[in-house]
């Protein structure tokens, strides 16, 4: 691909305009300065205290690059941004003979893991090798220890590439190798925004050997967020706050930014999980379900089981089983999905974020109405699905709360919400108030009984009554299961399967997971991995925050209207925006296309990010797919917009605009038919399998 | 190896029924060699003289093999020995009627030959955070007996500081190398412990509590311990501990651990001998402890704790440090002494220790009476026990032991035993910095390479690329071509090393396969590797080696703590 306007900058020069631009502008420049450490008071930036004195500021901004760790755990109360560095190799030579012009393109060989471009009429030449040297783990006093030495046997391989690629290069005269360390973050996303703990400590950094492409528009972004309180876009996949301190550990950074420094140039394929820094954190059943063919994921460190390899059955090699197309796991997903749909499984989510909420008055009930835009003062024991908007009505985050008590509260988040919603209860709870917010994430293990014959398995387990007259969908009850008292049992799925999450105080996690496994098999329970969920959830229009939602969609863009109760009495955050949003009507609207013509052995699958197109015009994109085995056909999910023809600009979704139109969706140029629907198919809630279809292998136990 | 073996075992290929199946599967060299066997003493030829002779044909200058000196002629022997006209119409007479062999092996089978017994240990640190001196090790043993008669042991001593490490050569079968390598570390974890805890083992026993760990082993699938004999191992062991507990006079707890290992060795070797003349009522046992008994064991064993490194020595095994001179050059610093007739003031000392006129007789044909290699030993009591002695046990000993003729046979001009000890020759040296590694490998490696170079493989091998200066470009005009070409040839050195994940491998691998250019060769390998197991004794010895290797930081932080 050759991208006529490519350019090279050298960012020293970038740097030294800006600063001289900043200082025309009137902006303080301290040269030779160091920070000892950033001065705060009652959780808000004070100052800085550096070798040459005291500077009160507001804001701070810490973009040291990758001393910003470092740096970041030298405040009194530590902020952890991970990120390491990793030596990066270079290399200079003399002119060619015909020196190179300076339109000459630059050049990059990702097979061979390089970069080629013009320097002073020769080469520079350097790449991500396969084998990255981590550097500075200890921290900045190894600087004085190692002096950045050029070591061309770990050159080696690059150079063979280049020399592959160019072997008339092999006449140039080196002029040397160069050691310049680039810094990398655990998922190879650069890290802003403003820190979980301290208000107006703003982080810029990690940029994966990026900086200088990236940099204008990671400082726009950060300049809005410290003007506006929030960028104008979706920043969430660069926000400081998906990490937390678990990231924080040097040799897990060291291990996985070797994982991460080669990726920059392979193939990143859909599903892919890193390799390092794994088994971080676990449930309690970790072994067992690893025994029984368990493959897993990882989310904020805490691993999650994709599916089950069932005995005998082999997968593809790690490496093999990249790929775009068709995944080997398919029909392993199948039989989990066919028996959460006709059984009963059982499927692990301790991952998920869960916190308490309690008051001595009513100050919870006070706080969760501001902060959610549902209804929360309902009776005891129901359970209230929600988003916690915010000015603008976006999601910051969509989760099922639990009444406990009159005044406590259980919340259940996304996993990765754990520092992100932490921050942002602690940011509107009043200091003065005797609010406890307790993370229990820890706690409990949450197993979703999944399926028709949930409830068949649960009764056998607690004498307490489960059939739906006495424990209807989205109740929360304590009971006892097997010998295990204190489970909370909350008839919902995140699936929109009939089912229960069972939320077991972690001792009783294996107890009730060997009752739950030894009574269910007569009615042919198995275990299940996310890969089936996803499937479940998306075929049944469930969107999820963080693929779906964002800080940017609002609960009116994805039919969640009824989720909203703008006449609850109480001005919660985001009501003004929705208010307005309902009488101007919605600029997105999320829908679900089930592709037509889609062969899914033989095309390329959907994944997530493809074009939808409507009556052949541009109108969104996909925010995550599924391959339904109910439907048969694959799913997206995704936002429909109203680009005017003539403008370009934003025009008001309706339902009707929805409905129609044609869609197609773009898989790789590809275009594949696809009907839009508002609202999930009916049919999938009142699936039966018909008489007919009975076989007597349905009589087996499983 | 470094039994005389008795006429019996020397016998037994000889008269036995069926012959040896080696002449198919030998390669043509070692056939024109099989002539010379006949006008050979065959105890020379046990060992290394086979190997010895492999390499006269390949390089003849160089064909000054040490064992000429240490296996000298054994007339008194010969009857037994000269295997005469017979080998050599087997080998005919085989030719017609076997199917021909495959014989060359591929190089993933000799791999897998080679690291089927392979082990690595590595100290548990976390991400180079290691407060131990000792890094970890690797071993491996290439067995030439059937079945291997080497055994090897290594384990973290748990209730003091230190790591314990040994090879063990059996001969006359490997009951008794088998019983000191289960036993011999428990021994010395028992002297090495202070008093109290001492006390607190004793009344946990008595009082039925659970015990106190002594040992972490470290130990290969294939080392097994015996579950039969455990109950009786036990007994003598606390036995020594209630003893050590009477004995002590509650002066000073500074254990010693140059006399911890003495007194371990000593011990060790007085219980076998008792446990062979007390029986068992349990026949299996009984058979067992008159086995361990009648073969014996050479032993050298390391301790490592911190920066002090004892080794202690009985017999011919060796342990050998790896030292790395300030140029990055390797040179081997010897830390023990074999306990032979190459040792002048072994033989020295046993002249002192026997009348005048035993003189001639106590040492012939660079054997002890004629007869054992090593001048030390474990078990052996046939050259330890009276005459007296021996006789009673043997008669009242079960069946199996009598109908043995190598353990009814005494030993020549057998006067005024004992003529033989396990008391070792403990050697200290105090850790540095160039101290990279050490090795203890049995007689089967000494035999067949020079230390020097056992030294220089293992360093290259373990340091790997990082010995090799770093290029640096700084005022030279060097071009991208020139530059790819010698960093090329730098990779291709590497990957020859990188064969082998543990450097005991590496070791075994050069020891058998090394051809007169001192770099492995694959035919040559494998070739050695495919003897048939009745053949592969004459050609070499059991090999075991543990290669230890020293974390130079921890070693220097010592020293400056130190100084």
């Amino acid at each position: 691909m050759h991208v006529p306007e490519d350019a090279v900058v050298s960012s020293a020069d970038v740097a030294l305009a800006l600063a001289s631009a900043a200082s025309q502008n009137g902006v303080q420049i301290y040269d030779r300065t160091s920070v000892v450490h950033v001065m705060t008071k009652k959780g808000e930036v004070t100052g800085v205290e550096t070798d040459k004195g005291q500077i009160e500021c507001q804001y701070f901004v810490n973009c040291a690059g990758q001393w910003a760790y470092e740096l970041g755990l030298s405040n009194e109360e530590p902020i952890s941004i991970p990120l390491h560095a990793c030596e990066h190799f270079y290399l200079l030579t003399r002119p060619l003979e015909t020196p190179l012009q300076s339109n000459t393109p630059n050049i990059v060989d990702a097979d061979g893991r390089i970069y080629i471009r013009n320097w002073q009429g020769g080469i520079l030449s350097g790449g991500f090798e396969k084998t990255p040297k981590p550097i500075f783990t200890e921290g900045k006093n190894q600087l004085e220890i190692h002096n950045l030495q050029e070591d061309w046997d770990h050159f080696e391989p690059l150079l063979s590439s280049l020399l592959r690629r160019m072997p008339d290069l092999e006449t140039l005269e080196i002029v040397k190798l160069v050691n310049c360390p680039e810094t990398f973050t655990p998922d190879m996303r650069c890290i802003m925004g403003e820190s979980p703990l301290v208000k107006g400590y703003y982080v810029l950094a990690g940029m994966n050997s990026a900086g200088l492409s990236f940099g204008g528009g990671a400082g726009r972004y950060l300049a809005e967020w410290m003007v506006d309180g929030y960028p104008s876009e979706n920043v969430w996949e660069l926000d400081l706050k998906r990490f937390g301190a678990l990231q924080s550990s040097r040799t897990f950074l060291r291990h996985r930014v070797m994982e991460v420094m080669p990726l920059l140039y392979d193939l990143k394929v859909p599903r892919w999980d890193f390799q390092t820094g794994r088994q971080l954190r676990t449930s309690p059943l970790y072994d067992r379900l690893d025994a029984q063919g368990a493959r897993w994921m990882e989310k904020h460190g805490f691993e999650r089981p994709k599916y089950f390899v069932p005995p005998g059955k082999d997968l593809l090699a790690l490496e093999q089983s990249k790929t775009f197309y068709k995944p080997d796991w398919f029909d392993i997903v199948e039989s989990e999905v066919k028996c959460c749909k006709e059984a009963v499984c059982v499927i692990d989510m301790s991952s998920f974020t869960k916190f308490e909420i309690t008051s001595t008055g009513d100050q919870a009930l006070e706080t969760l109405q501001y902060l959610f835009s549902n209804d929360l003062d309902v009776p005891v024991g129901h359970i209230v699905h929600t988003g916690m908007l915010n000015e603008g009505g976006g999601y910051e985050n969509d989760c099922s709360i639990a009444r406990l008590n009159k005044r406590s509260f259980f919340m259940i988040s996304p996993t990765d919400q754990q520092v992100h919603c932490w921050a942002w209860l602690k940011k509107h709870m009043r200091l003065d108030s005797d609010l406890i917010l307790e993370d229990v994430t820890w706690k409990y293990t949450a197993l979703n009984l999944i399926g028709p014959r949930a409830v068949d398995v649960l009764s056998e387990l607690s004498y307490a009554p489960i059939t739906p007259d006495h424990f209807p969908s989205l109740f929360c009850k304590e009971m006892s299961v097997g010998y295990a008292n204190g489970i909370r049992v909350m008839s919902m799925t995140h699936t929109g399967e009939p089912g229960f999450m069972l939320y077991i105080p972690i001792e009783y996690a294996l107890h009730v997971y060997n009752e739950v496994m030894s009574v269910g098999q007569k009615y042919g329970i198995r275990n299940a991995g996310y890969y089936a969920l996803r499937s479940l959830r998306i075929e049944k229009f469930f969107a999820f925050w963080g693929q779906d939602l964002n800080t940017l969609t609002t609960p009116l863009e994805c039919g969640r209207e009824s989720r909203v109760k703008l006449d609850k009495g109480v001005d919660f955050i985001g009501r003004e925006a929705l208010l307005q949003q309902r009488q101007n009507g919605v600029y997105k609207r999320l829908a679900m296309f089930v592709l037509d013509d889609h062969d899914t052995d033989l095309d390329l699958w959907p994944w997530w990010g493809e074009p939808i197109y409507r009556n052949g015009l541009y109108a969104g994109k996909t925010t995550s797919s599924a391959y339904s085995y109910t439907l048969e056909r694959h799913v997206c999910l995704g936002f429909v917009h109203h680009f005017s023809e003539n403008t370009g600009e934003e025009q008001v979704v309706t339902a009707d605009f929805v409905n129609r139109g044609e869609y197609e969706i773009d898989i790789a140029g590809q275009r594949f038919q696809a009907k839009a629907r508002l609202y999930p198919v009916a049919s999938l809630y009142t699936h039966k399998r018909r008489k007919e279809d009975v076989e007597l292998s349905d009589l087996h136990g499983k | 190896m470094c039994v005389c073996p008795g006429p019996r075992r020397i016998g037994i290929p000889v008269r036995s029924s069926s012959p040896p199946l080696f002449s198919d599967a030998m390669p043509a060299p070692t056939q024109l060699f099989f002539p010379l066997i006949r006008n050979c003493e065959l105890s020379r030829l046990y060992g290394t003289a086979c190997y010895c002779h492999h390499r006269h044909l390949c390089c003849p200058s160089s064909y000054v093999p040490q064992s000429h000196l240490r296996y000298a002629p054994h007339p008194a022997y010969a009857t037994f020995c000269r295997p005469k006209e017979n080998w050599w119409q087997y080998t005919q007479g085989r030719r017609y009627v076997s199917t021909p062999q495959k014989f060359h092996l591929t190089p993933p089978q000799v791999n897998s030959i080679l690291k089927a017994n392979e082990y690595s240990f590595k100290v548990p640190e976390f991400d180079g955070k290691n407060v131990s001196s000792v890094l970890g090790f690797d071993s491996n043993q290439l067995p030439a007996n059937a079945p291997i008669e080497d055994r090897r042991s290594a384990a973290t001593c748990l209730q003091t500081r230190g790591m314990l490490l040994g090879v063990f050569d059996g001969h006359a079968g490997c009951a008794c190398s088998q019983a000191v390598s289960e036993r011999l570390f428990y021994y010395i974890a028992v002297s090495l412990l202070p008093h109290e805890t001492l006390l607190e083992i004793e009344n946990a026993v008595e009082s039925g509590r659970a015990l106190l760990p002594i040992l972490q082993w470290h130990k290969h699938p294939n080392d097994y311990f015996s579950k039969e004999a455990s109950k009786l191992y036990f007994n003598s062991l606390r036995t020594y501990w209630q003893e050590l507990i009477d004995l002590n006079t509650g002066e000073s707890d500074d254990i010693d651990v140059k006399e911890a290992l003495i007194n371990a060795f000593k011990r060790l070797d007085n219980d076998i001998s008792l446990e062979a003349q007390v029986g068992d009522p349990n026949s299996f046992l009984n058979y067992l402890v008159l086995r361990v008994a009648f073969s014996g064991a050479t032993a050298c064993v390391a301790h490592v704790d911190g920066v002090n490194l004892h080794v202690a020595n009985t017999g011919d095994s060796r342990a050998m440090l790896g030292v790395q001179e300030e140029d990055g050059s390797w040179s081997a610093v010897t830390l023990s002494n074999d306990h032979n007739a190459q040792n002048e003031s072994e033989l020295e000392r046993l002249k002192l220790e026997h009348p005048k006129n035993e003189a001639k007789s106590v040492v012939k044909q660079d054997r002890l009476l004629g007869l054992l290699m090593p001048f030390r030993a474990f078990g052996d009591v046939k050259f330890k026990w009276s005459i007296d002695l021996q006789k009673r046990v043997i008669e009242s000993g079960p069946d199996q032991l009598n109908d043995n003729e190598y353990t009814k046979f005494i030993p020549p001009n057998y006067y005024t035993p004992p003529y033989l000890t396990a008391e070792p020759e403990v050697i200290y040296h105090r850790l540095r910095p160039q101290d990279k590694f050490l090795i203890l490998a049995t007689d089967g490696l000494w035999e067949t390479m020079h230390r020097q170079d056992v030294v220089r493989i293992v360093g290259e091998y373990l340091t790997g690329m990082h010995h090799q200066q770093p290029i640096a470009v700084g005022g030279y005009k060097v071009t991208l071509g020139q530059m790819h070409g010698l960093l090329t040839e730098r990779r291709a050195k590497m990957s020859s090393v990188f064969e082998d994940q543990n450097a005991a491998t590496h070791l075994i691998r050069h020891a058998v396969g090394n051809n007169e250019f001192g770099t492995v060769d694959h035919e040559r390998l494998s070739k050695m590797l495919s003897l048939p197991e009745e053949l592969a004794r004459m050609y070499r010895d059991d090999i075991t080696i543990i290669v230890v290797q020293f974390n130079s930081h921890v070693v220097g932080a010592y020293q400056n703590q130190e100084q």
